[in-house]
């Protein structure tokens, strides 16, 4: 029977860690519906961009306030979760504070210490975190409605729990309190609780039991959060793009036919070549996300719904109604619908008449694009949202020859005369003389 | 303008048997637009006070595909992009200057993998070097103490990285240069781009140019300093919108330092 808490440990952490790894999976398998891209090169340099920008923050603190709190929540993250080893083990093996066991007393009383005070930074950070999201008038986040508003206040609730779990777990633990070293905060929290061993044991063992929990439910939770980005800033930053901002791709299938159209050798009544290497794309752009990349659909995941994009939009500041932040948001959420749609029919996606263009993201947002990138620098993880509305916009052009009319003007003086307005060619060198 | 421009074409220097040093490409709205056909002049003032051998293509440069690729419309874009670099090829053309920052971006970034890769400069970064071979030769006097500000293009800037030159440039005027808030890589786009130049804005509260205007004249600048065609014509529209017309000018860099000389 002494086993009993070290079996139920053990169960909870297997059926947590399963089920996260298992939604993992449906989240990788939903990224690789994208097309395959190539990003097997510039591997230092990639390397580098995760180190600086996801590891080291580099653009979260542009923004200095934001930037600042966030560094603490993100360090507190990272460091408190050590203490979550030792939780672990204890746990599994039904011994208490196995870290005073293998650490100095010192040092153990260092680390714990070091917890407890960034644990009260991070309490901080968390209320400045509400208080900008639901007091103070912050558009980015005043304009979310809903299940990402509500999305983003239960990630602070959650950490607001475990940090005061953390601590209430510590100042009611009667030998920790009396060896004295590590309870920096604890030791001004102890007095508030009984003097019964009794109710402090009780109330001890409970803080440590729904602090693992909770961490547990917290994994699990990310799945279905906007708060995946503490894992995928990480691949997103190494994937993201490294060529410069102005730099879009030239369309292989398209470079093809080009070529084809203007060889003179050409037959122009031949047929495809048989062994046709390069695979012909279904279709020309994007209208649904299996036809974005893998990378712009890990973009998707990653995106932590923060606004800096959409604040920064000159379409969105002058009340067009493209916001990247949107066109993420859409795309993760097509994705989803697409992910789940597939789990209902046995493995396979079954035409549901619903697509990424049109009822998610419509022509008007794509077309209030200056494609100023000014969004792709905004965004603290690398994500680019113009690399999408590029895609769909190829998508409405070449497969739909939906562009707006004027556009359409605009390309057919360019076919015709070699400039977008209807001035002959020939004319080109007339300001010489004029 | 006074003097008489020395302009050659690839096809003149062919026939000499020589090549230029460099190929000034002028770009659609530099040929054609009024405003822009100005800056051309006033850069190509500038090559000819520096003495540089330069060629243009004529009647042979057609439209680089830059805005029909940004409009969703690949196969214009390639098929341009193959006929100039065609073309290009042809000449043994190695490096290129341009004054519009989405040809720039263009043949710099978009047309080495369809097989035309040059030396692509812009004309604010030509100028630069031009002045530091001691080529060019600025007199401070015409715009000493005005207040410029430069509004970042957002092809040279955030796309391509190029703060420096222009701002270096103009600092030979001894002209008092004066940022914006919103500037270098955080500048607000002037709403040209990605093809909007060519068509009516979508629904809002205000068009782009309105709001970038308002952010330039926050500085109380006698010049607002651009180094686009079309940051130019945003600009100019913005100003005239404004009714600053009086008080405030839209200039490019080459136009500055062409008044400079």
């Amino acid at each position: 029977m002494n086993y009993l808490p070290n079996i139920i440990f053990a169960l909870i952490l297997i059926a947590g860690i399963g089920y996260f790894a298992r939604n993992i999976k449906k989240l990788i398998r939903n990224i690789k519906l994208g097309r395959e891209v190539d990003a097997s090169d510039n591997k230092s340099q990639r390397w580098k961009n995760m180190a600086r920008i996801a590891l080291g923050q580099s653009k979260m603190v542009v923004r200095p306030i934001a930037g600042f709190l966030h560094i603490i929540v993100y360090v507190g993250f990272i460091i408190i979760n050590i203490e979550v080893l030792e939780i672990i083990i204890d746990g599994l093996f039904g011994t208490h504070r196995i870290g005073l066991k293998v650490l100095p007393e010192s040092v153990y009383g260092f680390l714990i210490g070091s917890f407890e005070i960034l644990a009260v930074l991070v309490l901080i950070a968390v209320v400045v975190f509400w208080l900008r999201r639901n007091i103070i008038n912050i558009k980015r986040f005043k304009s979310l409605k809903g299940w990402p508003k509500n999305d983003g206040n239960i990630i602070l609730y959650f950490e607001v729990v475990l940090m005061c779990l953390f601590l209430v777990m510590n100042a009611t633990d009667t030998s920790f309190q009396n060896m004295g070293a590590g309870n920096v905060i604890s030791q001004f929290i102890s007095p508030w609780f009984s003097d019964n061993p009794d109710t402090l044991h009780l109330i001890e063992r409970s803080a440590w039991w729904l602090h693992i929990v909770g961490i547990l439910v917290f994994l699990n939770y990310l799945y279905f959060s906007k708060h995946l980005h503490i894992l995928l800033a990480f691949p997103n930053t190494y994937y993201g793009k490294l060529t410069p901002k102005g730099q879009f791709n030239n369309l292989e299938a398209v470079t093809n036919e080009v070529k084809l159209m203007m060889d003179p050798n050409a037959d122009p009544f031949a047929a495809p070549a048989e062994d046709d290497n390069a695979e012909e794309p279904a279709k020309f752009g994007a209208s649904d996300v299996m036809d974005l990349n893998r990378i712009q659909l890990l973009n998707a995941y990653t995106c932590t719904e923060c606004g800096r994009c959409t604040s920064e939009c000159p379409a969105n500041q002058t009340g067009k109604k493209l916001s990247p932040r949107k066109i993420m948001m859409d795309t993760r959420d097509r994705l989803v619908e697409v992910g789940k749609n597939i789990d209902a029919n046995g493995g396979e996606f079954k035409d549901d008449g619903k697509q990424l263009l049109g009822d998610y993201i419509t022509n008007e947002e794509l077309w209030a694009c200056t494609t100023c990138n000014a969004c792709v620098e905004a965004c603290p993880v690398s994500i680019d949202p113009l690399s999408i509305i590029m895609e769909m916009r190829r998508y409405l052009v070449m497969e739909e020859s939906a562009a707006p009319m004027e556009l359409n003007n605009m390309m057919t003086n360019i076919e015709n005369n070699g400039a977008p307005w209807p001035y002959n060619q020939q004319d080109r060198l007339n300001w010489v003389n004029e | 303008m006074s003097e008489q421009l020395q302009v050659k074409t690839m096809a003149e220097y062919m026939a000499e048997g020589k090549q230029p040093e460099v190929l000034f490409w002028v770009g659609s709205a530099g040929s054609y637009d009024d405003r822009a056909k100005k800056i051309t002049k006033a850069f190509v003032k500038l090559l000819n006070n520096a003495g540089v051998e330069f060629a243009v293509l004529g009647a042979e440069e057609s439209n680089t595909g830059d805005v029909a690729k940004r409009a969703g419309n690949e196969f214009l874009f390639q098929m341009q992009a193959m006929m100039n670099i065609e073309v290009l090829n042809a000449y043994e053309i190695k490096r290129i200057v341009t004054c519009d920052p989405h040809s720039f971006n263009c043949i710099k970034n978009e047309y080495p993998s369809l097989g035309g890769v040059y030396d692509v400069v812009h004309h604010t970064q030509y100028i630069k070097q031009l002045i530091d071979a001691g080529r060019l030769s600025v007199k401070g006097d015409t715009y000493k103490g005005k207040r410029i500000t430069f509004h970042d293009p957002c092809y040279l800037g955030r796309a391509n990285s190029e703060f420096h030159a222009p701002r270096s440039v103009l600092r030979n005027t001894n002209a008092n240069l004066v940022e914006m808030k919103k500037n270098k890589r955080f500048a607000l786009c002037c709403g040209a781009g990605g093809a909007q130049m060519f068509k009516e804005p979508e629904k809002g509260d205000k068009d782009v140019n309105i709001l970038r205007t308002e952010q330039a004249l926050e500085t109380t600048p006698d010049i607002i300093a651009t180094g686009c065609p079309y940051c130019n014509t945003m600009m100019t529209d913005g100003i005239k919108a404004k009714e600053k017309e009086d008080t405030v000018t839209v200039l490019d860099v080459a136009e500055v330092l062409a008044n400079s000389l």
